[in-house]
């Protein structure tokens, strides 16, 4: 045993050491390029003006965040001089306060922010080195537009790309605007998936027929038994008030358990048991717990045979040769001859096979219970397999449409409303995996179902301009940094890009125009949360837009005109117009919705219930009438579907435990002995507010370490490491924490990528390691599949 | 008003977010270094590594700490120009901003570290329960903002009462030394 402590000293001070540090890299890029003038929005936090009149306006975030929050904006002079939450209603069980957290409470830090971009620029030196100059807006739309004209003339619809960027998630961002006018204007290539959530998206389906397999959170409160698979809504946002609903499950009864590599925020205080288990071999674990809950005969057999389709040999579809069944699979009786034991899942997952055995019996007889996946395990090599091995589990032991149960899978939540959309009409068909727009840059032309394509035969081009309204997917959340950034410094490939940002982040260093976006402070919005609530939000705006940022709807109207489309494009609708029309559509399909007067005024509006939902109740308690979405209107544990794909080692037709590459069972451990995943981080929303103090004080970025690691290369804790593999460098202070199981390091992900001269990234952003390798079903990302290692300097 | 207001913490359910720090930064606009709320990490124990097996000993859990308006204050008993003062209606341990001089006695006397000094006023400031919210009838924006609602405040026999008596954990000062106006439930790794 090693026993250590990462211990508090009372009273010590935070160290300022890594402010110092962090400045340098964020200055660097100030410096660079000379068009930064520091902290000109005067010194907020002095900026004490107690005889002006305070007036509170009621706002919510559009960051790409799973909580929506209600904040208030005490504002004074224009100025937001501080920010507070729900506070106007009585806390309580049926509707409890949608408070928001460290981040939106924080941010105040990030909106008077000394680098917020002011001006367009345009691009002066090679693509990706950071070299603006200042220009017009004028100048600006002109060249975007000229553009515009030009690529669609060339080459057509296919080789223009909204690109996945949800910093501003709102009903009215700049992204929506954009992908209206190309709409207009002729058609662009569009994406489906999500970085978040590819693999579950496209797996779940498989089982179910739908991604709605979430039970509203209540629910949880009569759970015996609740299973953290890689889910740590503490830290992780899921929902306002997620990990709310978690204490109080805890509270009425529940154990709870953790399987997760690291001892997660939610775990230490919520959970009562911990399991560390290698990244990538869930299914593994899953599976050994499938052969406890069949060899002991634990499963719920008549729910096996009444609800679901290729549990056993007798409930395969027609035509399906023999041994493909999961039970078969389970029990090594189909083609690998191998049996999932809990010996055979204990040597892949170091799991001990007593703790396997005993959460396979509980599981299986403490129901209801709830396996609740989050979706860090699914972004892994064979991501896809782990989401539907939750969903078999959890058919295994009768845990569907129950009180108290959970279905597994994605868990989008069953019970949803509906909220209008501003039209998009987009002519063009041709959609890609929002994680595979590299391979459109490189030969887009030709480009088919077997690189994520869907909507057509073939791409018709390759990607020549992209517009990245908000988003820093680009360079720094894609994967394998210094790749992407190699593809796109190449001009003879990528001929344009248009990037709109409120800071010079990674991704907007390699902008041709660079953009100045407003903040969501200084607009209205409607914004619904992505993950649990009954509720709508707006936005309203609570102070004036700085120097020269303008809003989306704004520009993009002026973009309209130069290509002619101005009316078309705005139909005569102001902004304001514009979302009350949004809340006249969505009142048409909800009856007693506010008028647009009362809801900007209130800010929220709740959707009421007299119960609970639970997802997938009705096909249960009345199949006959309410079959499950799928081909079979039954739960395909076995898809004819993915059968017929017949890309049965990489897409399985049953959920099996396929071996990663570069996971524990990639022979390069002998040269990169450590599993490398990048963990959520409270201190930011992806890569949203890395460049702010409060933040960094409230967590650095560091590189998470095991002790048993750290001793056996003598790191020392709070120095500078590097972390590297065959695809880059990274340089950071290492945090030496038991929270993290030995052979697996974590780096938190969201750091702005910050190369030095000899590439060595010198904040430590998690996909400089990563690596460009679509998941074979999803052709998602599989960010927390790397093998690196860890040496001192 | 109560003759000492105090805080709860749930230490059990503390998920370590901070939001109660960061809003208490904001509220008193603080800059980086200056907490009058702090979430710190204790973290321990290790792994029995098995075969390929890995076995966790782990304990970890988080405090949240401000200033605990002592019933034994030795900010006030220290500090020399009187700026340290203990309100007589609630409790409540406050420091004049005009009579601080910056000496940072109480910084050097408060076993938890609660008086925070500022480099740029010259002056120590530190939690003074948000009067000014207390008065307008609202909580203190700590206990507003947890979103575990696992801060709470009242009167501290009222706490007491329902929450016991516990004021100190692993990590923390004993209670004794200067009567913290805190009740603490303990995380099952603090005890």
């Amino acid at each position: 045993m090693i026993e250590m402590n990462t211990d508090i000293l009372w009273k010590t001070q935070y160290s300022r050491r890594r402010f110092l540090k962090l400045g340098a890299a964020t200055l660097g890029f100030s410096a660079a390029s000379g068009l930064f003038e520091l902290d000109s929005f005067g010194a907020w936090a002095s900026a004490q003006a107690p005889m002006a009149r305070e007036r509170i306006v009621r706002t919510s975030g559009s960051h790409n965040c799973g909580g929506r929050c209600i904040l208030q904006a005490h504002v004074r002079d224009n100025r937001v001089v501080r920010i507070t939450t729900e506070d106007d209603i009585p806390d309580t069980d049926k509707t409890p306060q949608l408070r928001g957290c460290l981040r939106c409470r924080s941010y105040r830090d990030r909106l008077y922010h000394p680098e917020r971009l002011k001006y367009p620029m345009k691009r002066v030196g090679k693509r990706g080195e950071g070299k603006f100059e200042q220009i017009t807006w004028d100048e600006a739309l002109d060249t975007i537009a000229g553009q515009t004209k030009r690529i669609m003339d060339q080459y057509g619809p296919d080789a223009i790309y909204m690109q996945y960027a949800p910093g501003n998630a709102g009903r009215v961002s700049e992204r929506v605007w954009m992908s209206r006018l190309l709409g207009l204007y002729g058609g662009f290539l569009s994406y489906y998936g999500s970085y978040s959530t590819a693999a579950t998206q496209m797996a779940t389906p498989y089982t179910f027929g739908t991604t709605a397999t979430g039970s509203s959170r209540d629910n949880w409160a009569h759970s015996k038994l609740i299973i953290l698979l890689g889910w740590n809504p503490g830290e992780t946002i899921h929902g306002t008030n997620t990990a709310y609903y978690l204490k109080k499950a805890k509270q009425a009864g529940a154990r709870i358990v953790s399987i997760d590599p690291i001892y997660s925020d939610t775990s230490v205080a919520l959970a009562d048991q911990w399991i560390p288990i290698r990244p990538t071999t869930d299914s593994s674990l899953l599976d050994a717990m499938a052969y406890v809950i069949i060899t002991e005969n634990l499963q719920d057999q008549a729910f096996l045979d009444k609800y679901c389709v290729g549990f056993d040999e007798a409930h395969l579809p027609p035509g399906i040769p023999a041994g493909q069944s999961f039970k078969s699979y389970i029990l090594g009786e189909s083609e690998d001859q191998t049996a999932k034991t809990p010996a055979w899942a204990e040597a892949v997952t170091g799991i001990p096979r007593e703790t396997i055995i005993k959460l396979a019996r509980e599981y299986a007889t403490q129901r209801p219970g709830a396996l609740i996946q989050g979706y860090g395990p699914q972004r892994h090599a064979y991501g896809e397999q782990v989401v539907r091995s939750g969903t078999v589990l959890a058919a295994l032991t009768g845990n569907i449409g129950v009180k108290g149960g959970w279905a597994s899978g994605t868990g989008y939540q069953a019970r949803s409303h509906f909220v209008a959309a501003i039209p998009v009409p987009n002519p063009s068909k041709a959609r890609i995996s929002v994680f595979c727009w590299p391979d459109a840059i490189k030969r887009g032309t030709g480009m088919g179902p077997e690189a994520s394509v869907k909507g057509v035969k073939q791409l018709s081009a390759n990607l020549k301009l992209m517009f990245n309204l908000g988003g820093n997917c680009l360079v720094n959340q894609h994967a394998d940094n210094n790749g992407t950034a190699r593809l796109l410094q190449d001009e003879s490939l990528l001929e344009f890009l248009v990037v709109s940002e409120q800071f010079l982040t990674a991704s907007a260093k390699f902008a041709d125009i660079l953009l100045p976006a407003d903040n969501m402070y200084e607009r209205d919005d409607i914004v619904m949360p992505w993950g649990y609530g009954d509720y709508v939000l707006f936005m309203n705006k609570a102070v004036d837009t700085v120097f020269e940022c303008r809003n989306g709807y704004d520009w993009i109207s002026d973009l309209a005109d130069r290509l002619g489309l101005k009316d078309k494009f705005t139909e005569g609708r102001t902004i304001d117009q514009w979302l009350r029309y949004l809340v006249e559509e969505t009142a048409k399909k909800n009856p007693g919705f506010y008028s647009y007067e009362e809801f900007k005024e209130k800010s929220v509006y709740r959707w009421q219930y007299p119960e609970s939902s639970i997802a997938f109740q009705k096909q249960i308690e009345d199949p006959g009438n309410n079959p499950f979405p799928t081909p079979s209107g039954k739960i395909e544990i076995f898809s004819q579907r993915l059968w017929d794909m017949n890309q049965l080692q990489e897409i399985p037709a049953i959920p099996k435990y396929v071996k990663a590459w570069e996971g524990p069972e990639d022979p390069l451990r002998a040269k990169y002995p450590l599993q490398c995943i990048g963990h959520h981080y409270k201190r930011r929303v992806h890569s949203i507010f890395d460049n702010t103090g409060w933040m960094e004080e409230a967590g650095a970025q560091e590189v998470w370490v095991s002790p048993v690691d750290a001793a056996q290369r003598d790191l020392q804790n709070g120095e500078l490491v590097t972390v590297y593999n065959d695809r880059g460098v990274i340089s950071l202070p290492v945090k030496i924490t038991p929270r993290i199981m030995p052979g697996v390091v974590s780096v938190p992900q969201g750091a702005w990528w910050t190369p030095d001269e000899q590439g060595v990234d010198r904040r430590g952003c998690i996909n400089t390691l990563t690596k460009y390798h679509p998941t074979p079903l999803a052709f998602g990302n599989a960010t927390h599949t790397n093998l690196v290692q860890i040496s001192k300097g | 008003m109560a003759k000492q207001i105090a805080f709860y913490v749930e230490q059990k359910f503390c998920v370590g977010c901070k939001t109660c720090q960061v809003a208490c930064k904001d509220k008193h606009d603080l800059k980086v270094g200056q907490l009058y709320r702090r979430v710190s990490e204790t973290a321990g124990g290790g792994f029995e590594i098995k075969g390929a097996t890995v076995i966790p000993a782990v304990y970890a859990f988080w405090t949240s700490i401000s200033c605990n308006h002592c019933g034994q204050p030795v900010c006030v008993e220290n500090c020399p120009v009187g700026a340290v003062q203990k309100q007589a209606a609630d409790g409540i341990v406050y420091i004049d901003q005009e009579k601080c001089v910056g000496c940072r006695k109480c910084v050097k006397s408060c076993p938890y570290g609660a008086p925070q000094y500022n480099r740029e006023t010259r002056k120590t400031g530190k939690c003074d329960f948000c009067r000014d919210e207390l008065a307008a009838g609202k909580p203190p924006v700590c206990v507003a903002a947890c979103p575990l609602r696992a801060l709470d405040y009242g009167p501290l026999n009222v706490l007491q009462r329902k929450y016991g008596k516990a004021n100190e954990t692993k990590g923390l000062p004993a209670g004794g030394q200067t009567q913290p106006a805190l009740v603490i439930a303990p995380h099952r790794d603090a005890l």
